[in-house]
């Protein structure tokens, strides 16, 4: 591991050289990641990073791209968010990668976002995240809030039955926008506002007793309860511990999360949170060749036995071979080229099925809601009929919901307005 | 149809007649209706229990079984709770077995054959299996040759359901207890037919209480019986209170009537026992918080160092923790037990590395020392990452530490916060002894309240340095020890509580352990006290904001120090 890390850097510095630069054009493709190595955010992307190194040495072992070998330049952004804007122009700027994967949060994507846009670079992003944005540059290969929050509401309004919503979260832009949307939808439904709790908590939170009571209380209404829950990281474990305490199982209130994966639950001890419910666009349980392969070269590499996979790994693995693909169309790795070439590229995703670029620059993805098993892994129980596409900007958010997103020659344009027909329209509330 | 079951028809007529119905049902997948059927087929799944009892437990033959497996496999959710009756009616011994490995999704079949297969050990890629007709260990079996026959909460509902109802006839009344706690709010008309006679059977006290209490809410609820109200009233069970409220709603006016009258008993009871709740979750929070602080109030209240590093030395204690129990696989307890000794003395090690590579050459210095243990705090996180993982690791909160012990109906506290208390008191009371009794804690003492007399008194100042850095850093250790109970295990744990302990510290008064308990515990309480009506993040704010007013009014805390040391 720490081999490769040492590969990875030391690849970085030849990347300085003059020697190199000088042959620019005719040397390998690099690839820059911009994933957290350090801070906060290293627990979840610093696999992503992996993953990423992973793909590139196998795509190098099988003849490289165009000809050409590709070279990944790795730099640590150490969870710190105005440091991926400037590590993100060191990349493209001073190291002329031809194209970034990275970034977690969503304060570190907007604060990548103008260095993107400025220096015309690539970046495919590869989280669920709460969508009310559409960047030229920029490709969203994670969820839109209709891929992962809307089914997830759907799943449990129409097949459990539930009447009553707790919409708990952490405080900032995802869970807030995430929750806004959700609500408007729950209201187009026909809930009362009786019947929907919302509730806010600070980054880390770790004392969930009185909020865990609360809504114990709130579900012993006599109709069917359960928790919408954005609780983002490491505020989770304590989350459901508490949970698990105070008696409340699945069956009772079950909590559908959308941050929660086999990552996390790697660090948890799942036997009391059996049955509770994540929706995801790709589980590591998912009955596949493809997936099983997947895991099969992840645990290898790693050399881990117990190394899982998750679905923003899945995320950058349909990235990078969209990105391989759109370059073999366009014949080059040119940005404005491969931007253009990508529109409508399907590859394969690890569920079976195909994930194809939208004009909006998101890809379609299925939609699986699993319950958590007694081994952190879970077990898929409902998932859409066929892949759904990513939707910038939400249908059901004022302001938002006149936008469409189409990057393709003559519109070109991320936000516009089909009520007035003029692009660069006001942006949605959700994004102040 | 093979044999065995041949008999079972012949013994009961009234089970043929079952079996109709419920395949009947099964086609239409009524649900009230299988429901029935399995709490009419009660008396059959008693018999199943004194045959096993007896030793002469009927046995499906393997055929049978393959077929019932097949069609549970096979039918669509709608119509598998059908299947799962069926099964459980076949009183055949290992149809319980049968049903737990589904409710746990460990039920499979080869991709490519019929057989099915009980999952032992579904971890990694090679997944340990058995096999389920004959119970004989099957080798392994790669998870991509296995297709596994997936439950969901609503099916797991149902079999807990058919099991409690076997539970109720079960020799061990804790087992009855919990089946009939269970019950309650579930149960229907079928069933109530039945629970009068079992309420006669039952010997114990308590279980009779809780079907009778069961039985009225059904009561109440279906026929709005008021001797069911006068049963319910005073109980303080969720299901009911959602009975009473229903019945408040009731159109005889007498029944609403009575119904908030007995609404409004067991409102006021309620209310005390929320309150006495929210007492309870203060306490529990102000003990983590005095954990937390306590350590510091040595470190920085007695010596004045300013250790950035006292969280990072809490999250040594936890990965303590939880490299005990990887030492001691199988044994969380006696690995968390250990660890209280363990965690104290590798937080004490890495305390005095502390002290003698950088604080001691900083003396004097605060804004120094506080850049310099920051860099250290970094240090440390950094080196977790890379030579632990980034990953947060697993600790296991063993068997008795875990759930709640139940007051009431509606107030239970949970055990581990419980420990929490009891542990966060000892440790304090420990601090105390060490500091008031000891020769360590004069010369403590002495050396913080004048270095110079203390030295040429004999006292090896450098020495009790060492020895207080060591003290409080082995306290964090301590804390660390648990709050692997309630938290996360990972490199961030430090930072979570540094911020907490510095607030504990000052408002309490520095250099005053008293004070740290005092302002811990009132912290602790106020922002849960705020919380119901102000929110986690808005009661944060408040309580930071009462402590900057407070500070202006008093800078040297709720206790400050008197007399001459307080002037140093």
């Amino acid at each position: 591991m720490n081999k490769k890390i040492a590969a990875a850097m030391l690849s970085a510095c030849v990347g300085f050289s003059l020697a190199n630069v000088a042959q620019a054009e005719e040397g390998p493709i690099k690839v820059g990641i911009l994933h957290s190595l350090s801070g906060t955010m290293a627990i979840s992307e610093s696999t992503l990073k992996d993953t990423m190194l992973m793909l590139i040495e196998k795509q190098n072992e099988q003849g490289g791209l165009l000809g050409r070998k590709l070279e990944p330049v790795v730099v640590d952004p150490a969870s710190n968010w105005p440091l991926f804007a400037e590590k993100a122009r060191e990349l493209l700027a001073q190291d002329k990668v031809d194209v970034i994967f990275g970034n977690w949060t969503s304060v570190s994507r907007k604060s990548v976002l103008p260095v993107v846009e400025e220096l015309n670079g690539l970046l495919f992003y590869p989280v669920q995240y709460e969508g009310e944005e559409s960047s030229e540059n920029v490709f969203y290969t994670g969820a839109a809030p209709n891929q992962q929050a809307i089914p997830a509401v759907d799943y449990l309004m129409n097949d459990v039955g539930v009447e009553r919503w707790v919409l708990a979260g952490t405080d900032y832009v995802y869970p807030r926008t995430t929750n806004k949307i959700l609500a408007a939808y729950l209201k187009s439904k026909g809930v009362a506002d009786a019947d929907v709790m919302v509730n806010y908590t600070p980054f880390g939170h770790s004392n969930w007793q009185s909020i865990v009571s609360d809504i114990k209380s709130f579900g012993s209404a006599g109709k069917k309860t359960a928790v919408v829950s954005t609780i983002n990281g490491d505020a989770n474990v304590p989350f459901y511990r508490e949970l698990a305490n105070q008696g409340i199982n699945a069956e009772d209130i079950p909590v559908v999360a959308f941050s929660v994966g086999e990552q996390e639950l790697s660090g948890i001890d799942t036997a009391p949170l059996v049955g509770h419910l994540a929706a995801w666009n790709y589980f590591m349980s998912v009955d596949s060749d493809t997936n099983y392969d997947f895991i099969d070269e992840w645990i290898d590499y790693t050399g881990k036995e117990d190394a899982v996979t998750n679905d923003p790994m899945e995320a950058h693995y349909i990235g990078f071979n969209m990105w391989m693909e759109a370059a073999r169309k366009a014949g080059s790795v040119e940005v404005d080229a491969v931007k253009d070439a990508i529109i409508g590229v399907s590859v394969p995703n690890l569920t079976g099925g195909y994930a194809t670029m939208m004009p909006n620059h998101h890809i379609t993805k299925p939609v699986l809601i699993g319950e958590i098993q007694d081994n952190g892994q879970f077990s898929v129980v409902w998932q859409t009929p066929s892949t759904v596409a990513g939707d910038a900007w939400s249908d059901y958010l004022e302001g938002s919901k006149d936008l469409i997103s189409d990057w393709r020659k003559p519109m070109e344009c991320g936000n516009y307005n089909v009520v007035t027909h003029s692009c660069g329209a006001q942006q949605s509330v959700a994004t102040q | 149809m093979p044999a065995e079951t041949d008999d079972a028809f012949a013994r009961s007529p009234w089970m043929a007649f079952l079996m109709s119905i419920s395949v009947a049902i099964m086609f239409r997948g009524c649900w009230q209706w299988m429901l029935l059927v399995c709490l009419l087929s009660f008396p059959l799944f008693a018999a199943a229990q004194s045959e096993s009892a007896t030793g002469q437990s009927a046995r499906l033959s393997d055929g049978a079984a393959q077929s019932l497996l097949t069609r549970l496999a096979e039918a669509r959710n709608p119509a598998k709770p059908a299947v799962i009756d069926e099964i459980a009616m076949s009183g055949d011994a290992r149809a319980r077995g049968w049903l737990e490995a589904f409710s746990a999704s460990k039920l499979a079949r080869l991709k490519d054959a019929e057989r099915f297969l009980i999952i032992d050990n579904n971890r990694g890629r090679e997944w340990a299996v058995s096999d389920a007709l004959s119970g004989e260990s099957a080798g392994k079996v790669s998870r991509r040759d296995l297709k596994t026959l997936r439950s969901n909460n609503s099916l797991r509902g149902h079999i807990d359901g058919v099991l409690s109802m076997i539970d109720l006839s079960s020799p061990d009344a804790e087992v009855r207890l919990a089946a009939a706690r269970g019950l309650r709010g579930s149960v229907d008309e079928a069933m109530a037919e039945r629970l009068p006679s079992l309420i006669e059977q039952e010997g114990d006290d308590a279980i009779r209480a809780t079907l009778e209490e069961g039985l009225a809410i059904q009561q109440l609820e279906a026929n709005g019986d008021p001797a069911a109200l006068d049963t319910l009233s005073g109980s303080l069970n969720a299901a009911a209170i959602a009975a009473i409220n229903g019945a408040v709603a009731s159109d005889d006016p007498q029944l609403a009537q009575a119904a908030k009258v007995a609404l409004a008993g067991i409102e006021q009871n309620l209310q005390l026992n929320s309150g006495l709740e929210t007492l309870y979750f203060g306490l529990s929070l102000g003990s983590v918080l005095v954990l937390a602080a306590i350590g510091l109030a040595i470190t920085f209240g007695v010596m004045g160092v300013i250790n950035m590093a006292h969280g990072e030395l809490i999250m040594l204690g936890a990965y303590t923790t939880w490299g005990m129990q990887q030492l001691l696989p199988g044994q969380p307890g006696l690995a968390l037990l250990l660890s209280i000794p363990a965690g104290f003395l590798v937080a004490a090690a890495v305390g005095i590395v502390i002290e003698r590579s950088v604080i001691q050459h900083l003396k004097g210095r605060p804004l120094e020392t506080l850049l310099a243990t920051f860099g250290i705090s970094l240090i440390l996180q950094q080196l977790v990452r890379t030579t632990i993982s980034p990953l947060n690791r697993i600790v296991v909160t063993p068997e008795w530490m875990s759930g709640s012990l139940m007051i009431n109906e509606a107030l239970s506290l949970t055990l581990n916060r419980l420990y929490i208390i009891g542990f966060a008191l000892f440790v304090f009371a420990g601090l105390m002894l060490i500091m008031r009794r000891t020769r360590l804690g004069l010369e403590v003492r002495a050396v913080t309240q004048n270095r110079a007399m203390a030295r040429s008194m004999g006292i090896k100042a450098t020495r009790v340095d060492i020895m207080t850095f060591a003290l409080g850093s082995g306290v964090a250790g301590l804390a660390g020890v648990a709050l692997s109970q309630i938290t996360n295990v990972g490199p961030n744990l430090g930072q979570n509580y540094i911020i907490d302990s510095f607030m504990v510290v000052v408002f309490g008064g520095v250099g005053n352990l008293w004070g740290t308990l005092v302002a811990g515990m009132s912290l602790g309480l106020l922002n849960q006290f705020l919380e119901p009506w102000a929110g986690a993040v808005l009661a944060k704010i408040v309580v930071l904001v009462f402590i900057i007013l407070f500070i202006q009014k008093r800078p040297r805390g709720l206790f400050p120090q008197k007399g001459r040391a307080a002037e140093g």
